[in-house]
């Protein structure tokens, strides 16, 4: 890792090598854990609770593969995101890059490992400094990490980073102001190529732009990723987005993972109840078909995760809860149809048939 | 058909700005039915939610400039004074906001909040409006209404707050509610409970609805009638299923294109329209949307289009210069899955062989 730190971005040849290893892991998470602690008291801060944005996360990354991570509000998907980045410090657990662990290193060898990692945020308003040009924050990367030394060299980097994500490179001396919304999406995207990463965790990079905007970004992201083969995390709440650009899909419900599988997997036929839920609540732009669709209404709201409900957690609004959900936590483990879940009373095809519009079962 | 509850015929509002005048809403007409919901879809900008704040009279101000008429209950609600309007507003006409919190005073128990809602237009006493505001809780599918009346908004989740705002537009049982992207703010489960609600009591109350969002799959749920808007003009209306079947505007294509439909196969690209909105000071000359069409036409950018019926059908009207045969032949290729460049292709290649 370290003698990276000196050698030139990365090659062609490198890229090439990062296709050729498809399927192999580039991130191994174990047992991920992040309590936010709650205090009370002015002068002698006592610690009273925590919340347990997430609470033991397991997951492997595959390099080249665009993971998608979904969930309502308050699920940790954001903070796992974080996590991954070390933009966080976990409570425990492990998450090893490339073999080597990561959740405990210093700052100094942090800096190594962001030239790997990078990410997009969800708001192009606020994630870019407004008195700085727009060259100038693409550029920054490279100032941090002492590359592109010289003027002329540094430009046409950025310049070149521009054309690649669809902006015009004359513009590099104008302010985030003069940008749309969908441009500044744009900025925020070649800020983090700059660096060649190997991963980028993007969170919720569409959310905040208009429907024909977020295609075009979209379109970028799927492009660029193909191109470069990027590994992506991408977090969203939007299930159709997801399914436009994931090949893996995790679902998380109170800061643990309910249900994986591969995009045909989990649209063609959930598991759990409550990715049946999440897909069944989707408005369908599409008067036919949502008319053939029983809609599952989830009752009341997500849990406080203060104080996460004992067993299966999600059992406070499953329609299928039994007794045994109150008092057993449920294994992760392969369900039918190869995706991976936890629940006691797995969703069957005619359930699933009756309620998700994108059903692929017999 | 019935007397329409809403009717607004040639609206336009005009902002006065250091920059120039800005044409927020510039000629826009439509009915809204008894009973009926029309969905108005846009995208930000397009002047769907000013057009809705004008009929609720919320968009008269020193630097505003509004003509046409808003036609309801036999008055037109831009030239009724402002204390007409108050009676009217919250009262007659109510509407539900975005969000939640901020249309809530944090500081009002939430029985305060709907108390005063009642006693603002009826005269009645405290212990009848409470009485009136816990029921109107329970139809919201509020649990335990008598305790969470004296609540305060931050003790709400937010899909329990859009309740009671639902609640509080009720309340003196309106005669059309106004829904400015009621659930834009709320996860999928929870927008899920909110529009099953709406749909439920707009069944029990027989009131209109002018649905305000840019959900194309949201308006597919709630939606009668819907309105397309684009740089403040409607440039096509139509009853839903003919707008998701065989929808006439380059830009409903457009915007039809460019979402990932959930039920889509995760390889069919998306088409994004190019560009971006106009500037609503320098609208661009002729049909607006000719500089983001890609079926545009040298005589397009000079002449504007009206709002027409297609096919003599005066339930379906689109403002485009297209011939209807164009546009049908280019909406076949597009329902094929064709790029625009090929359907426009297509046409031209058919025309010059004419």
């Amino acid at each position: 890792m370290s003698d990276r730190m000196t050698d030139a971005p990365a090659t062609d040849a490198s890229r090439e090598r990062a296709h050729a290893s498809d399927g192999e892991t580039l991130f191994e998470v174990r047992d991920l854990v992040k309590h936010f602690p709650l205090t009370s008291g002015i002068l002698f801060r006592r610690q009273i609770g925590a919340v347990h944005a997430v609470d033991g996360v397991s997951l492997d990354i595959k390099r080249g593969e665009t993971l998608g991570l979904v969930g309502e509000s308050g699920c940790g998907k954001s903070t796992t995101g974080r996590l991954l980045l070390r933009l966080l410090d976990p409570t425990s657990g492990s998450i090893k890059f490339e073999g080597q662990e990561i959740s405990q290193i210093k700052p100094k060898e942090l800096i190594a490992f962001r030239r790997d990692a990078q990410m997009i945020f969800q708001d192009p308003y606020s994630s870019l400094n407004p008195r700085k040009t727009v060259g100038s924050i693409i550029g920054e990367p490279f100032v941090i990490h002492k590359l592109m030394t010289g003027d002329g060299e540094r430009r046409r980097a950025v310049q070149d980073l521009m054309d690649t994500v669809g902006l015009n490179p004359e513009h590099f001396n104008r302010y985030p102001h003069e940008f749309s919304g969908g441009q500044r999406q744009r900025i925020g995207v070649a800020r983090a190529l700059a660096l060649k990463p190997k991963l980028i965790v993007a969170d919720e990079p569409v959310s905040a732009l208009d429907v024909s905007i977020q295609a075009q970004v979209l379109n970028l992201l799927r492009d660029l990723q193909r191109d470069l083969g990027l590994t992506l995390v991408f977090i969203a709440h939007d299930l159709s987005v997801v399914r436009h650009m994931c090949d893996r899909v995790a679902v998380m419900y109170l800061g643990k993972i309910v249900e994986l599988g591969t995009n045909e997997q989990l649209y063609g036929h959930p598991r759990m109840p409550y990715t049946g839920a999440l897909m069944s609540a989707v408005p369908i732009a599409d008067p036919k078909l949502a008319a053939t669709k029983k809609r599952q209404i989830l009752a009341g709201d997500v849990p406080s995760p203060t104080n996460p409900p004992s067993g299966c957690r999600f059992h406070t609004r499953c329609w299928k809860a039994q007794d045994i959900c109150k008092q057993q936590e449920p294994e992760f483990e392969a369900k039918e149809g190869g995706n991976l879940a936890a629940c006691h009373f797995p969703l069957t095809d005619a359930e699933v048939a009756e309620r998700v519009p994108t059903a692929r079962v017999n | 058909m019935t007397e329409p509850v809403l009717s607004v015929r040639d609206l336009k509002v005009h902002f006065k700005t250091d920059d120039g005048l800005v044409k927020a809403v510039d000629g826009v007409s439509y009915d809204v039915g008894a009973g009926r919901t029309l969905g108005i879809v846009g995208e930000s900008g397009s002047g769907k939610s000013v057009s809705s704040l004008t009929v609720m009279g919320l968009t008269r101000s020193r630097n505003s400039e509004i003509s046409g008429e808003v036609i309801f209950g036999g008055h037109d609600l831009l030239t009724v004074s402002k204390d007409e309007m108050r009676d009217i507003r919250g009262n007659e006409i109510a509407m539900i906001f975005q969000d939640p919190l901020s249309s809530l005073h944090p500081f009002y128990r939430i029985g305060d909040q709907l108390v005063e809602a009642v006693r603002a237009h009826n005269k009645v006493s405290k212990a009848a409006a409470l009485d009136k505001s816990v029921e109107l809780l329970r139809l919201v599918g509020i649990p335990e209404p008598k305790d969470r009346v004296g609540g305060y908004p931050h003790e709400f989740s937010g899909g329990m707050r859009q309740r009671v705002m639902i609640a509080m537009a009720l309340i003196n049982e309106p005669k059309l509610l106004i829904a400015d992207e009621p659930t834009t703010a709320l996860d999928v489960t929870v927008q899920a409970q909110i529009l099953e609600l709406m749909l439920r009591l707009k069944g029990e109350l027989d009131t209109s609805i002018v649905f305000i969002t840019h959900d194309l799959g949201v308006v597919a749920e709630m939606a009668d009638d819907i309105a397309v808007m684009y740089a403040g003009r409607i440039v096509e209306f139509g009853a839903k299923e003919t707008i998701f079947e065989s929808p006439q505007h380059p830009y409903t294509w457009g915007l039809l294109g460019s979402i990932a439909k959930f039920d889509s196969p995760r390889d069919e690209p998306l088409v994004p329209i190019l560009g971006r909105p106009p500037s609503l000071i320098n609208l661009p000359s002729g049909c607006s949307f000719h500089p983001r069409c890609p079926y545009v036409r040298e005589a397009h950018k000079t002449v504007e289009p009206a709002l027409e019926p297609v096919n003599g059908d005066a339930g379906h009207r689109v403002a485009c210069l297209l011939d209807s045969g164009v546009r049908e032949r280019i909406w076949e290729d597009l329902r094929e899955g064709k790029r625009p460049e090929e359907a426009r292709a297509d046409v031209m290649a058919e025309e010059g062989a004419l």
